[in-house]
């Protein structure tokens, strides 16, 4: 078994390097700091089995942020039989040092250019022969997003890898980092010797799409508005599709439960055939309903990351965001968290002040994550009429951006930071189909790995509940739910959330597909009119809409939950986030549904 | 055309300018290095934000954005209007 490493400068393409040499799913985006952590696959070169390992972009081998003490760890511990160096081409001016530094690691590298389709586009003419004489390593342009379809440099970067491969028997390691590292003065000397030698930029190349994109995008005044209108386009779109097609499967899974399972399952114990079919599939179908929502939201999301939009709102909100104690960097990382709180939390390795880092913690699980929004989609077309329920919807979208900034302005104090702020401002991207397709389809994938895990049991428990014992009324005050929700009455009784809600949100705490496939269980008992009509049957659009805010704010899974523990090495702060998230959903809900009810409402 | 020393906060969008020296601690010099600046490399400034908010600048092909208070730090020597 051999190991490899791919290294390099942020945003180069390593992790689309590595998909395509590896066939993993690592993710991808045009933002410098999309990958955080190490990933790791296995495949065959030629004869020999290789670990190959996709690394954090870094900038200078003695970095001192998170994500580049990943990597200097992962060097200092893991013996390497070779290291992929990556670069991209168009700044080759610069990123040439990264490959300086690792030469003197003394572990056989490989050096592949990569955006080479891009370099004309820049004016940026490279002689990799010249550099190879220069760094004794091969040197090969090529690249990582197109393969093959654009020239010969992805094959040949293979058959150079393999060669490499193939000489070195014995894996090499790096015992201290510092013992290797060159002043900046020699770095910057022999920089320019290269540079020199091997490479022609062009000064007539500033006039680019990007430039003149920028014009608007980042235009003092326009910039922000057609940012926001840029967020609601993608709302609008995700909403207007998406639903009929959540409408469709659903009905869909309702007809093969009528049409097929009930009259198989009629011969069966009612207490049994309720549970399969009421409480099994129903639960489950509902959510699963929204696998199509999930997919175009991502594949919606897939362009926004790799668009290269993402640096840029940085740009236009960190005025904003530096009065709040954060920076540009939080703004992304939120706009992260409306796909996952997760990857989002993780994100923030990229800043080096704790407090930056913990304050951005705080405020990224009230992003309204795909997962609530499959709840808040369900809830809005059942209670409201078509022509309001988009709205209402959006609405929660910016509760969750003001919880975010009372959130920010009420414990910045306790998280100062003085960090400084520099970031790349990446040229306008587009993702292939296929990278967007991937990119939903690892979510979605996901998804399904969760409902085996989690949905399922908590559906199966939540029935259970309303139906246990056996002698009663389910759903009724006498069934276990409804003990545990009169017992939690007084504290959500004053936000109009009734014992069966309770018991939704109770269990939402292990995941929001809960809450959904719970809501679908609780109410799917007692109807034949449809889970919608039983809904707005039993509860008014205030109870529904304190019921959203309380779902929108509370934090919102337990791997949320395990993710701040394990990024903040802080117990107490994991717990002061739960605490801080309950303690404003409830003031929040309760505020809303007293205001209402007291206006007549 | 006029020689003028200044820093990078204060260029106008269009201007051109040569670094001449980088005053910053030594964490923020290793990634501002990293990024391209060095002395004796061009800056152009493209934009300023609104509301006293970052600036966006091109150093060789590479484009950034930093805030004013910290490019306050980065010393040049303005070249062209
Ligand atoms: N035009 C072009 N774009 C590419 C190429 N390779 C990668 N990209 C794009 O460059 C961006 C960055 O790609 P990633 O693979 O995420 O880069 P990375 O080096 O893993 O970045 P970090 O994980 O942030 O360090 C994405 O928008 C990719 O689609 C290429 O060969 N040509
Ligand atoms: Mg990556």
């Amino acid at each position: 078994m051999k190991r490899i490493a791919v290294l390099g400068m942020p945003n180069t393409g390593k992790s689309t390097f590595f998909n395509r040499f590896t066939g993993a799913t690592a993710s991808v985006g045009n933002w410098a700091g999309m990958t955080v952590d190490l990933m790791m696959a296995t495949l065959k070169i030629g004869e020999v089995t290789a670990d190959v390992i996709d690394l954090p972009g870094i900038y200078d081998l003695r970095g001192f942020s998170e994500d580049e003490m990943v990597v200097q760890r992962f060097l200092e511990s893991t013996p390497l039989h070779l290291i992929i160096i990556i670069l991209n081409t168009v700044q080759i001016d610069r990123q040439l040092s990264l490959a300086l530094q690792i030469k003197r690691l003394q572990i056989p590298a490989i050096l592949l250019l990569n955006m080479a389709d891009e370099a004309p586009k820049f004016g940026v003419k490279v002689n990799a022969e010249k550099i190879a004489q220069h760094l004794e390593m091969p040197v090969i342009s090529m690249s990582a997003k197109y393969g093959n379809q654009y020239g010969k440099g992805y094959d040949a970067a293979i058959d150079a890898i393999a060669q490499t491969l193939h000489q070195q028997e014995h894996p090499i390691c790096v015992r201290n980092i510092s013992d290797c590292a060159i002043d900046d003065r020699q770095l910057a000397t022999e920089l320019d010797a290269i540079l020199q030698d091997a490479v022609h930029i062009s000064t007539q190349h500033s006039n680019t799409l990007t430039t003149r994109l920028d014009r608007f995008l980042l235009h003092p005044i326009l910039g922000l508005p057609l940012f926001f209108a840029a967020m609601y386009l993608m709302f609008q779109v995700v909403y207007t599709l998406g639903t009929p097609l959540q409408a469709f499967l659903s009905f869909g899974l309702d007809w093969i439960k009528v049409a097929a399972l009930e009259p198989v399952f009629t011969p069966f114990p009612s207490f049994l055939k309720g549970f399969l079919i009421g409480g099994l599939y129903d639960g489950i179908g509902t959510v699963v309903a929204f696998i199509p929502v999930i997919l175009l939201f991502f594949f919606c999301m897939a362009i926004v990351e790799d668009s290269g939009y993402l640096a840029r709102s940085a740009f236009l909100m960190d005025a904003f965001m530096e009065r709040l104690g954060l920076d540009g960097r939080s703004f992304v990382m939120s706009l992260m968290g409306f796909g996952c709180n997760v990857p989002a939390i993780m994100g923030t390795r990229v800043m080096r002040s704790p407090g930056l880092r913990m304050l951005s913690m705080l405020v990224i699980p009230f992003s309204l994550c795909s997962a609530r929004l499959n709840v808040f989609i369900f809830m809005t077309t059942a209670l409201f009429t078509p022509q309001v329920a988009p709205g209402v919807l959006f609405s929660l979208y910016l509760f969750s951006f003001a919880a975010a900034l009372v959130t920010a302005l009420l414990f910045k104090g306790q998280f100062p930071n003085h960090d400084p702020l520099v970031l790349e401002l990446p040229p306008y991207r587009f993702p292939t189909i296929k990278q967007i397709f991937v990119r939903a389809w690892v979510e979605v994938k996901h998804f399904l790995r969760w409902s085996n895990q989690f949905i399922i049991a908590g559906v199966v428990i939540i029935w259970l509940l309303n139906h246990l014992p056996m002698d009663v009324p389910p759903a009724s005050k006498q069934t276990l739910s409804g003990m545990i929700g009169q017992a939690v009455q007084p504290l959500l009784q004053p936000l109009g959330i009734n014992s069966q809600l309770a018991i939704a949100l109770i269990f939402g705490f292990v995941a929001k597909e809960v809450v959904l496939g719970g809501l679908a269980v609780i109410y799917g008992a007692s109807n034949d009119a449809g889970l919608g009509g039983a809904i707005a049957h039993q509860i008014d659009w205030v109870q529904a809409y304190s019921f959203m805010l309380f779902t929108l704010l509370y934090i919102p899974c337990l791997s949320t939950i395990a993710v701040l523990k394990r990024e903040s090495k802080s117990a107490k702060f994991a717990t002061l986030a739960v605490v801080w998230s309950i303690a404003l959903a409830w003031i929040t809900s309760f505020l809303f549904y007293q205001g209402a009810r007291l206006l007549g409402f | 055309m006029s020689v003028s020393h200044s820093h990078l906060a204060a260029l106008k969008p269009g201007h051109i300018a040569i670094i001449a020296s980088l005053n910053l601690s030594p964490q923020f010099h290793q990634r501002l290095l990293a990024l391209g600046f060095r002395q004796g490399r061009q800056v152009t400034m493209l934009r300023r934000s609104a509301f006293a908010g970052p600036i966006h600048v091109r150093i060789g092909t590479t484009e950034v954005m930093l805030r004013r208070r910290d490019a306050q730090n980065v010393n040049v020597t303005l070249v062209r209007r």
